[in-house]
């Protein structure tokens, strides 16, 4: 699949990021309770034609960052903080009006299950050419003719007649396909995609991720990839963030993190992959524990109690020492007082061989 | 080996064309149309639809079908106390305590039924729908002003409401159908809130708002066709309860005064009397009540079950 209508020149590849998340935190406040925070000072940028990767187990705080990017949290109970900047414009505080403007037409999300994210009675071409209607001063037939032409581009055989059918007559990875055309539709210059190939069968798995790739990196978009899954970073993003409790813990380029992951938190994801080149009958190594729901940063590392390499320094009594994100080398930042060392050569790391 | 061989490569051949089409009548069935068909398959409903369609043509048909002029006092020569003729010739139920036929009588009478259940439901319908919207689209104070109003008019008794209502208007039938649709309005809007409320957590709502759609466009066309089917359901139950109610209301006194227009309720007040004489004519008028009941409400469980997506294949 060829995209021909993007003329090159139109690809901005300025360099110039498309996203710039700056000190973001979100807190949820309910009365009669302690205000949780679940998004704590999280920054990154993406390029253009740039995949970031934000990965990290449930309840990171990963998929909160990203609706707080698109501005889609409630206005009541939640207090965003720090800035999202979308080509240098502010979002955070922006009017209801204006985010709208800019949803589906600047920024685009495809989430995680397909089935649930379509309206079960309204018909998939509807769905396809309400975002083009809303967003592009077109007549009805001209949006029909682009939805179509959108269906066959993200591979849906028969457009025209599937833009008749209704959601359930569609299987899963067609369904998915119609989302990201719907994200798709008009352009965006950054798309989210949280955990979009969960719900998914492996086999579709592969393609929606090729999918992406070619429409979105290619076409020069900004993609930001939200999702645990470690494969999915290996086949797709640039950079990655490693979330754990609402912050970011570590941040390399995919080939660094794979092949020598410096906190405990991140070896630890790698270890419990199953692999298939590994002794069989090998034990999986599990993280111990699961992520707690308050976030105890203010006293040294969130990971601590769980951690294997946690020394006594690492989980201090005294509140407001959080391990600082520290630079680790070159293009690497790094939240830990204790991280994993390797040996000169990168042969010998532990972890190596998960990059692919 | 090669005969089976060829037999196998042409059963592949044919499973392979048949994957690329769609079988016949399976392209875009929405909602209703696969509700509709299930519909046509369950024997509940059937029986439930041939009842309403019955009386509806009974209704629209009144005064042709009617043997004889439902007001003419043709047997009121052989009244006596204690006795009220009985079916005969030309009289196949018999003759009322006034000696009219009470075939005829029935018989026409299922329009003023019939008419009080069905545009006091609609009436319900509409305006319990519209604040239903209202509440349920816009939530915050707008939600909570309008939930307020309702939980006021339904802690009040309903038949106590509609006797007031028709107390206040004056006695016509208008007052009645008003009446009974006040009490309707807050089911329907409590409902069609409910049913809103819960769409509006859904990922649907979510996806399109993060596709920059409008508030008012993901209200009428997301939200509300997904919260509709509850709502019709409740309607077809409710013309089972407003036909009902329109005949205590009449019972009661309340009803259409004009005597000239006989209505099952009035008739069963006024078989009171003579039940020790002739029960069958309180037994009549009050079968076509509840059997017209019974078919709305078979109508309206077989369609519930119809459009609950968990019997959707």
């Amino acid at each position: 699949m060829i995209i021909e209508d993007v003329p090159p020149d139109a690809v901005d590849r300025s360099g110039r990021p498309v996203l710039e998340v700056d000190e973001l935190t979100v807190t949820f406040r309910r009365r009669g309770e302690q205000p949780m925070r679940a998004v704590d000072g999280v920054s990154f940028a993406v390029a253009p034609g740039e995949t970031v990767g934000l990965v990290g187990e449930s309840g990171c705080g990963k998929s909160v960052t990203s609706l707080a990017v698109m501005g889609l949290l409630p206005r009541r109970g939640v207090q965003v903080g720090g800035s999202v900047r979308l080509d240098g414009r502010e979002l955070v505080g922006a009017p209801d009006r204006a985010l709208r403007e800019l949803r589906g037409a600047d920024m685009a999300m495809v989430f995680q299950d397909p089935l649930s994210s379509l309206n079960p009675t309204v018909p998939i071409g509807t769905q396809v050419t309400e975002v083009l209607l809303e967003h592009r001063d077109l007549s009805r037939k001209d949006a029909t003719a682009q939805a179509t032409d959108l269906l066959d581009r993200v591979g849906i055989p028969d457009p025209a007649r599937r833009l008749k059918e209704y959601p359930h007559q569609l299987s899963g990875g067609m369904r998915q396909r119609a989302l990201i055309a719907m994200a798709l539709a008009c352009r965006p210059r950054l798309l989210i995609a949280d955990e979009p190939t969960t719900a998914l069968d492996v086999t579709i798995q592969a393609q929606i991720l090729e999918l992406l790739r070619e429409l979105v990196v290619d076409s020069g978009t900004a993609l930001v990839m939200i999702t645990h899954d470690l494969g999915v970073v290996a086949g797709l993003c640039d950079r990655v963030h490693v979330m754990y409790s609402g912050k970011i813990i570590e941040s390399a380029d995919r080939h660094e993190l794979f092949a020598r992951p410096r906190q405990p938190y991140t070896g630890g994801l790698l270890a419990s992959v199953p692999r298939l080149d590994g002794v069989r009958g090998a034990p999986l190594h599990p993280i111990r524990g699961s992520a707690r729901d308050v976030i105890p940063w203010a006293e040294g590392c969130a990971f601590a109690p769980r951690c294997d390499h946690a020394q006594d320094d690492c989980l201090t009594e005294v509140a407001g020492s959080t391990v600082p994100l520290e630079y680790d080398g070159p293009g690497r930042e790094l939240r830990c007082r204790h991280p994993l060392e390797y040996p000169r050569s990168p042969a010998g790391a532990t972890a190596a061989g998960a990059a692919r | 080996m090669t005969a089976i061989g060829d037999v196998r490569r042409r059963r592949i051949d044919e499973l392979a064309a048949r994957a690329g089409q769609v079988p016949e009548g399976e392209g875009g069935v929405s909602l209703t149309k696969s509700a509709f068909r299930r519909l046509r398959r369950n024997p509940v409903a059937i029986t439930g639809a041939v009842i309403v369609v019955v009386f509806l043509v009974v209704a629209a048909f009144a005064p042709l079908l009617a043997p004889r002029d439902p007001l003419a006092q043709t047997l009121l020569g052989e009244i006596r106390p204690g006795f009220i003729p009985g079916a005969r010739e030309g009289f196949p139920l018999g003759a009322d305590e006034l000696g009219r036929d009470l075939l005829s009588r029935l018989i026409v009478g299922s329009r003023q039924s019939l008419l009080i259940g069905v545009v006091s439901t609609v009436l319900g319908v509409v305006v319990g729908m519209a604040l239903g919207v209202l509440a349920g689209a816009f939530g915050g104070w707008v939600d909570t002003v309008v939930m307020r109003f309702i939980d006021i008019i339904l802690s009040i008794p309903s038949l106590l409401m509609a006797i007031s209502i028709s107390v206040l208007l004056g006695q016509n039938q208008w007052s009645l159908v008003i009446a009974i649709a006040v009490t309707q309005v807050p089911v329907f809007a409590r409902l069609l809130r409910g049913s809103m409320l819960a769409q509006r957590g859904s990922d649907y709502v979510l996806a399109s708002q993060a596709l920059g759609i409008k508030r008012s466009r993901i209200v009428f066309g997301h939200v509300l066709p997904n919260s509709l089917s509850p709502l019709i359901v409740q309607a077809t139950l409710s013309l089972a309860t407003a036909i009902i109610e329109a005949a205590a209301l009449s019972f009661l006194g309340l009803g259409d005064p004009d005597l000239a227009r006989p209505e099952w309720g009035a008739m069963l007040s006024n078989a009171q009397d003579f039940l020790s004489v002739r029960p069958e004519l309180a037994i009549y008028p009050a079968l076509c009540i509840i059997v017209v009941a019974l078919g709305f409400t078979l109508l309206g469980e077989s369609l519930r079950e119809a459009l609950d997506p968990k019997f959707r294949r």
